[in-house]
């Protein structure tokens, strides 16, 4: 038996299994997107110097709370940050630096929309000290871009992967497919295209018609025709795996896929578990303070968020997460990873073993396997990873 | 003391939604019975799901108080009585405490398969019967053509019916008038030994049983000792009252009197409708004729959906059984779904009924089973049994032959409907025994067996005749037919909760529509799903519920944590909506919606 101040320590502990990142949300867009369900919105006017001080202050007010610790990460996300001009976005980086230790190979990510990419701007943001760019291509062809409601074209978005490569070493891109009236054949052949374009790492997500967006509305309307069936999809899945697999690129999550070494550094915190903080509108954070981890979200709203920085409560009441619930976080995110999880932090963190006997049943089914200490699931179970999921949860 | 002469009982009959609830309100309401701003439409129609569905499931009895215009005082008990066929039983007893009857018949609408069944039964009854064309103020209305027809149809004369608004009031003294003067007064006799015949009772939380009586002779008074004649129990009479509709307290009640009893009685099963009450001493000698009490035609299991909940679906099913004597109830245990209850109801509205007040008032989401009537097995070694439950059918081999409930059932439908009635009860496997005309309506009596009807014949009904046609039933015999049991397989594993009792001649083709149906009613799974029908052990029809192939988040990053959590543990609690059977989940609803035929 674990004593309950040995347990203490345990979860005091248990983020370092994943390091510590930064999480910064820049809300605004220069249009909305359809299919989109993130918090961004598109503003007429922005006062840069207001945004710039209250991100400042929200820093000291976050940093005050996890002193020691060493930073792993900076993810600028959005929104499209590449809106930001470069000065806050390296006003941002200084003060982060200044407030923690940082690794040597502090990773600082900034996602970029190739319909505001210039050349000049995006010099700044690796002056700024950027190192890795994530950018929404979407779709290589411009009728499928229109679909999407993209404000660029399949040009412009070549046009920004060069201008982004020039400036910096590692650029991913992002691809969405499963999108309307598209075929299997010409989804692989877009896709092997895309590989010729990109480098070490890709995201590529099968479109989900989110809650709340405009393409819901179309799609409860019976207007969002031609999107795939189960099956197509599962067969798209399965073959971008098999062609990436092709391309030396490992897919080391469910939508991601990286040469080894590189994999997005901040996002494996989130799936490894570890701890972030998360300033800016509606942005997250998991935080371990006094061995208790919380989940904390702030204000959503750009134009109140603004106003409660100055009264310094930017955030909505912090959740206590329990045992189970870090353990259910922490399987979730987990088995996404080709790596999977390992069972014993499964127990450290919920003080109650992964069920036995469903891990046994979904390994006889073909979705799991469990070797050396280690749980991940098949290819087949990371097509179906929600009934996997849905199988072990606890509570 | 009211002098018989100025009493006037009797029931309010018709078919359903006729409007005999509303003219019992117009008769409470003018005669000031209820102050008017206590009114309330179908205010005798109390229980919650009475108000919700708008229709009336218990009879009520009233007592108004109407002065005449002859300028005498009478009192008037009146009975509003349910029109649907489940309920039918409350109308036939109801009619037995009372002298005559007003048959509503909508003047919109004409005579519907239920004014018919209500009029043969008050005629049995002996009763005076006043014609009442309602819903006048209706634009479709047709008093002519509707009298004409009560008179061709029906054969009672309908010169004299009374054209009634009850939804306006107009009409309504002529009612009382007529009530008065066309309907008999009770006869009886004072000073002869009490006899009060036991018309109904119910469970009030506060007093214990409450006894509906119907006083024939002698008087009954609050501190007499009465002896129920057909157990000889003893009771000490508590209290005495009538219905205004609220119960209000009276000294005695005298021959031809209706009204209610207190007297300690724990539980509705002690007392036995059609009962006689009469004095400890120097009581009646022979009891009133008397009448039989309600049988459940209908039976399916309920189970709780989360077995957890099986102390709580007891007490909920004890505590409506309290109030209702013609449901009735025994444990049972299943394979697949655990332990819960096979229940007897009166019909198909019944089960419904009782099912919606336990998932509503008592919080407890059901598993129904496949719905059954009673079959007869003629076993080799000459003995018969009862079969309440497909699930307790014994092995073949030692069954002689097995006979099942036949009904009469007559159906009134305008002629454009006819064929796809005619069609539905061949589908059905039934046999025509009549087919008449009154005006442009057909009449058809066919003999059906009980268990094609049970389920969605009624629905059925409706659907084809777009609800133009009415129905009622009774049951006649029993006949043997070639009967078989339908077991259905998911995963290979049988799901009892799911076997029926079929013709031989239809089992295929209800194992087919089974397999489909639950084909699309079952979510899939990680894992590909055969689901089969058989007959013993012969596979009649199969389908495979292929395997979920793709459910898995897209995008999940640290601001989509908590979201993505609850919606994973939501839905996992949806799972818990549903039964396990082996590995396989079957949601609630499918096994009623696997049961529907024809879509
Ligand atoms: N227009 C009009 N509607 C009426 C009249 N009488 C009753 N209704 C309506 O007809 C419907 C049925 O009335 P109820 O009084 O509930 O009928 P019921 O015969 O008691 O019905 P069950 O008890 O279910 O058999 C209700 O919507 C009433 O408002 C009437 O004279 N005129
Ligand atoms: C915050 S956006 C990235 C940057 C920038 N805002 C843009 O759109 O170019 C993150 C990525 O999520 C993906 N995404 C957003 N909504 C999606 C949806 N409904 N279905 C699938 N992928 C989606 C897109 O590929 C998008 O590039
Ligand atoms: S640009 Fe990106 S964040 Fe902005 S609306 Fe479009 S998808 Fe959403
Ligand atoms: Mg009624």
């Amino acid at each position: 038996m674990r004593s309950p101040n040995s347990q203490q320590a345990v979860l005091a502990d248990d983020w370092r299994n994943a390091g510590f990142g930064l999480y910064v949300h820049w809300p605004f867009c220069q249009a909305k997107c359809p299919y989109c369900d993130f918090n961004s919105h598109v503003a007429r006017e922005i006062d840069h110097s207001a945004w710039v001080r209250a991100y400042l202050s929200e820093l000291t007010r976050v940093a005050s709370e996890t002193q020691n610790r060493v930073l792993n990460t900076i993810y600028f996300g959005g929104g499209t940050p590449s809106l930001m001009n470069p000065d806050t976005t390296g006003a941002i980086i200084d003060t982060a630096k200044s407030l923690w230790r940082v690794a040597n190979d502090l990773e600082i990510t900034l996602e970029a929309n190739p319909g505001s990419v210039e050349a000049g701007r995006f010099a700044g943001f690796h002056d700024a000290g950027v190192n890795r760019v994530s950018l929404g291509v979407q779709a290589l062809n411009d009728p499928d871009l229109r679909r999407l409601g993209r404000i660029h074209t399949a040009q412009d978005a070549q046009t920004a992967l060069g201008i982004a490569r020039n400036c910096f070493d590692r650029v991913s891109f992002d691809l969405i497919y499963g999108r309307q009236d598209q075929t299997l054949a010409g989804w692989k052949a877009e896709l092997k295209q895309a590989l010729t374009l990109s480098s070490d790492h890709i995201s590529l997500y099968q479109l989900t018609i989110e809650d709340g967006t405009a393409f819901a509305d179309r799609f409860a309307r019976g207007g969002l025709t031609g999107l795939p069936s189960e099956d197509l999809g599962a067969d798209m899945y399965q073959a971008t795996l098999d062609i990436c697999a092709d391309h030396d690129l490992a897919a080391y999550e469910v939508s991601n896929f990286a040469n080894p070494g590189s994999e997005s550094r901040h996002n494996l915190i989130y799936w490894r578990y570890g701890d972030y903080v998360g300033i800016g509108p509606g942005a997250h954070g998991r935080v371990t303070i006094d061995a208790n981890r919380y989940a904390t979200e702030c204000i959503s709203a750009p134009d109140k968020w603004l106003a409660a920085v100055n009264t310094d409560i930017t955030e909505l009441p912090r959740q206590m997460l329990s045992p189970q619930e870090q353990a259910n976080e922490f399987l979730m995110m987990g088995l996404r990873l080709s790596k999977g999880l390992d069972p014993a932090r499964y127990l450290a963190l919920g003080g109650r073993e992964l069920d036995r006997d469903k891990v046994k049943y979904l390994c006889d089914l073909g979705m799991l396997t469990f070797q050396n200490n280690n749980i991940c699931a098949t290819t087949q179970g990371r097509l179906v990873l929600n009934a996997v999921i849905r199988e072990l949860l606890a509570g | 003391m009211t002098d018989l002469s100025h009493i006037r009982n009797f029931s309010i009959v018709a078919h359903i939604d006729h409007g005999k609830s509303t003219l019992a309100d117009r008769l409470i309401q003018e005669t000031g019975t209820v102050k008017d701003r206590d009114m309330q439409a179908q205010m005798l129609d109390t229980m919650d799901i009475e108000r919700e569905r708008g229709i009336t499931i218990k009879a009520n009895t009233v007592r108004i108080e109407y002065t005449a215009d002859n300028g005498h005082a009478y009192i008037l008990n009146l009975i509003d009585t349910p029109g649907h066929v489940d309920f039918a039983y409350e109308v036939s007893r109801s009619m037995r405490a009372v002298e005559g009857s007003l048959l509503v018949v909508d003047s919109s609408q004409g005579v519907e398969a239920q004014t018919l069944a209500n009029v043969y039964q008050a005629i049995d009854a002996n009763h005076d019967i006043v014609p009442i064309l309602n819903k006048i103020d209706l634009p479709a209305s047709d008093c002519d053509r509707v009298a004409e027809q009560i008179e061709d149809v029906i054969g009672i004369d309908a010169t004299g019916a009374i054209r009634v608004s009850a939804k306006t009031g107009q009409g309504i003294h002529e009612t009382l008038e007529a009530i008065v003067h066309e309907l008999p007064p009770p006869v009886g006799d004072r000073d002869a030994p009490l006899k009060a015949m036991l018309v109904d009772s119910w469970y009030d939380s506060y007093l214990g049983v409450i006894v509906l009586v119907r006083v024939m002779d002698g008087v009954l008074k609050k501190g007499d000792r009465v002896r129920m004649m057909s157990n000889d129990s003893l009771h000490l009479i508590e209290r005495i009252g009538v219905f205004r509709p609220a119960m209000e307290k009276v000294d005695e009640l005298g021959p031809g009197e209706i009204g209610f009893l207190t007297a300690s009685i724990k539980q509705v099963r002690d007392t036995k409708v059609g009962d006689t009450i009469t004095s400890e001493r120097g009581g009646a000698s022979t009891p009133l004729p008397g009448f039989a009490p309600s049988q459940p035609v209908v039976f399916c299991g309920l189970f709780p959906v989360d077995s957890a909940e099986f102390e709580d679906l007891r007490e909920a099913i004890s505590k409506l059984a309290l109030n209702d004597a013609s449901f009735s109830y025994e444990m049972e245990t299943s394979a697949a779904l655990g332990f819960g209850f096979r229940c007897g109801f009166l019909g198909l509205l019944h089960l419904e009924v009782i099912r919606d007040r336990i998932e509503r008032e008592y919080d407890i989401d059901l598993i129904t089973t496949a719905p059954s009537v009673i079959y007869h097995v003629h076993m080799r070694d000459g003995t018969v049994n009862d079969l309440h439950n497909p699930a307790d059918m014994p092995d073949l081999t030692f069954v002689d032959h097995m006979e099942e409930p036949r009904i009469k059932a007559t159906i009134l439908v305008p002629d454009e409907y006819l064929g796809d009635v005619l069609k539905l009860c061949q589908d059905r496997r039934g046999i025509q025994m009549d087919l008449t005309y009154a005006g442009a309506r057909a009449m058809v009596v066919y003999d059906l067996p009980l268990n094609e009807v049970v389920f969605d014949f009624y629905d059925r009904l409706k659907s084809v005749t777009k609800g133009y046609a009415s129905f009622d039933y009774h049951l006649t015999e029993y006949r043997q037919d070639n009967l078989v049991k339908l077991s259905v397989l998911v995963n290979e594993e049988p799901v009892d909760a799911l076997s029926m009792m079929v013709h031989r001649d239809r089992a295929e083709a209800r194992g087919r529509a089974m397999v489909e149906k639950l084909k699309d009613l079952i979510p899939r799974h990680m894992f590909k799903i055969p689901i089969q029908a058989a007959i013993g052990g012969k596979v009649i029809a199969r389908e495979t519920l292929s395997a979920m192939r793709k459910d898995v988040t897209a995008k999940c990053y640290g601001g989509d944590m908590t979201r993505k959590k609850k919606l994973l543990e939501k839905q996992k609690k949806g799972k818990k909506k549903m039964r396990e059977f082996g590995k396989v989940s079957i949601p609630q609803e499918a096994f009623i919606s696997a049961l529907k035929l024809d879509g």
